[in-house]
C-alpha cells in the first residue's frame, strides 16, 4: 500500500454517494413519458432477479445446499411469506443441508 | 403526520433485520479479505460505513493492494456502482413529493441494493422514514461486521457464515416473486431475466463481464425491452 487508505476511502464514498443522489435530487418532478415510466417500473425486478441466479448458487460453500436454499425460498416467496421468514428458511436449509452432505 | 412516520419508520426497521443479518455475514467476510490487504479494523470499518456497497468494497480491496492511483479507484467504483444509479432514478418516482429534498440527500446514502429492494416495494408512495428504518438497522450491521471480520475473522465457524450469505439472496426472492404472482407480465420477466443472467455467466467473453456491468447491461436490455413491448397502464405504477 503505497497510497494513503484514507484518500481511497474518501474517494470512493463520495464517488458512490454521487451515483447515488444524483438521480434523487436531480429528477424531483414526476416522469410522464409513458415509455420511461414502464422502464422504471420493470427495473427493479429485472435487476433483482439478475442480481439473484445465478450468483446465489455460489454463495455459499456447497452449491446443492445453495439449490436447496433457492428452491425454498422461491416456494415460500410464491406463497407471500414476510422477507424475514423466506431469508432465515434459506439460511437454515443451506445449514442443514451442508451438515448433511 | 408524525405518527405516519413513526409507523413507516417502524416498518423500515422490520425489513432491516434479515437486511442486517444478511450484511453482518457479507460484511464479515469483507472484513477478513480487508484484513489480507493489510487494513486495520477502523480503516475497514470507515471504508463499510461510508461505502455500504458489497461489490464495491471488495473490489476495492484488491485496488488498494495493487497500490492503484486515486483516479482508477474512482473510475472503477463509477464502473460497478452505476446499477445504484438505475435504482434512484426509480427511487425518485417513488418518494412521496410533500418531503422536501433534505429527504433525498439523507436517502441517497443508504440506496443499497436490499434498501433499494424493501423502499421500492412499498405499498403507494414512498415515506422517506421507511427507508430510515431499514437504514438504521442495515447499515450499522454492516459497518459492525467489517469490523469484527477483521478482528475476529476466524471465531465464527465456517458453515454459519456460509448459510448467512445466502439471506440476502433469500430476501431479493421475496421482494420480486410475491407481485410476479400475480402480475402476468413479471411472472414471465423474472425467470427470462433469471435465465439470460444465467447464459450471460456461461457463455464465452459475455462470462468475463463484471458483476455489476453485467446487471447494468442486462437491467437496460431487458427491462428496456419489456418497457417497449409491454407498457404499464398508467393505474399500475399507484397500485403498486
Amino acid at each position: 500500500m503505497q497510497n494513503n487508505v484514507y484518500i481511497y476511502i474518501a474517494v470512493m464514498a463520495v464517488v458512490t454517494y454521487l451515483i447515488r443522489v444524483l438521480p434523487l435530487t436531480l429528477i424531483q418532478k414526476e416522469i410522464k413519458n409513458k415509455t420511461v415510466r414502464s422502464f422504471l417500473y420493470y427495473v427493479p425486478y429485472v435487476t433483482l432477479a439478475v442480481m439473484t441466479f445465478p450468483a446465489i448458487l455460489e454463495a455459499t460453500d456447497n452449491v446443492y445446499a445453495a439449490w436447496g436454499g433457492f428452491l425454498v425460498a422461491v416456494v415460500l416467496a410464491w406463497m407471500k411469506k414476510s422477507l424475514f421468514q423466506v431469508s432465515i428458511a434459506a439460511c437454515m436449509v443451506v445449514f442443514v443441508l451442508e451438515i448433511m452432505l | 403526520m408524525q405518527t405516519a412516520n413513526k409507523i413507516n419508520y417502524i416498518g423500515g426497521l422490520k425489513s432491516g433485520v434479515p437486511i442486517a443479518m444478511g450484511y453482518f455475514a457479507v460484511s464479515f467476510t469483507l472484513g477478513i479479505a480487508a484484513r489480507k490487504v493489510g487494513m486495520t479494523a477502523f480503516q475497514a470499518t470507515l471504508m463499510s460505513f461510508t461505502n455500504s456497497t458489497s461489490a464495491g468494497e471488495f473490489a476495492a480491496l484488491s485496488t488498494i493492494a495493487a497500490g492503484a492511483s486515486y483516479l482508477e479507484m474512482a473510475v472503477m467504483q463509477f464502473v460497478i456502482n452505476l446499477r445504484y444509479m438505475l435504482m434512484s432514478c426509480a427511487l425518485s418516482q417513488k418518494i412521496d413529493h410533500s418531503f422536501s429534498v433534505i429527504h433525498r440527500f439523507l436517502m441517497g446514502f443508504g440506496v443499497t441494493d436490499e434498501i433499494f429492494g424493501v423502499s421500492i416495494s412499498v405499498n403507494g408512495k414512498l415515506n422517506p422514514y421507511y427507508t430510515y428504518g431499514a437504514m438504521s438497522l442495515a447499515i450499522p450491521a454492516w459497518s459492525l461486521g467489517t469490523m469484527f471480520g477483521v478482528l475476529m475473522g476466524s471465531v465464527l465457524p465456517s458453515n454459519v457464515v456460509s448459510a448467512l450469505s445466502i439471506a440476502l439472496y433469500g430476501m431479493f426472492l421475496a421482494i420480486i416473486i410475491p407481485p410476479a404472482r400475480d402480475n402476468l407480465i413479471l411472472t414471465i420477466l423474472v425467470p427470462v431475466s433469471m435465465a439470460i443472467s444465467y447464459a450471460f455467466s456461461k457463455l464465452p467473453y459475455l462470462k468475463d463481464i463484471s458483476a455489476g456491468t453485467k446487471v447494468i447491461i442486462l437491467t437496460v436490455l431487458i427491462a428496456g425491452a419489456a418497457a417497449v413491448l409491454f407498457p404499464i397502464k398508467e393505474d399500475d405504477t399507484d397500485a403498486e
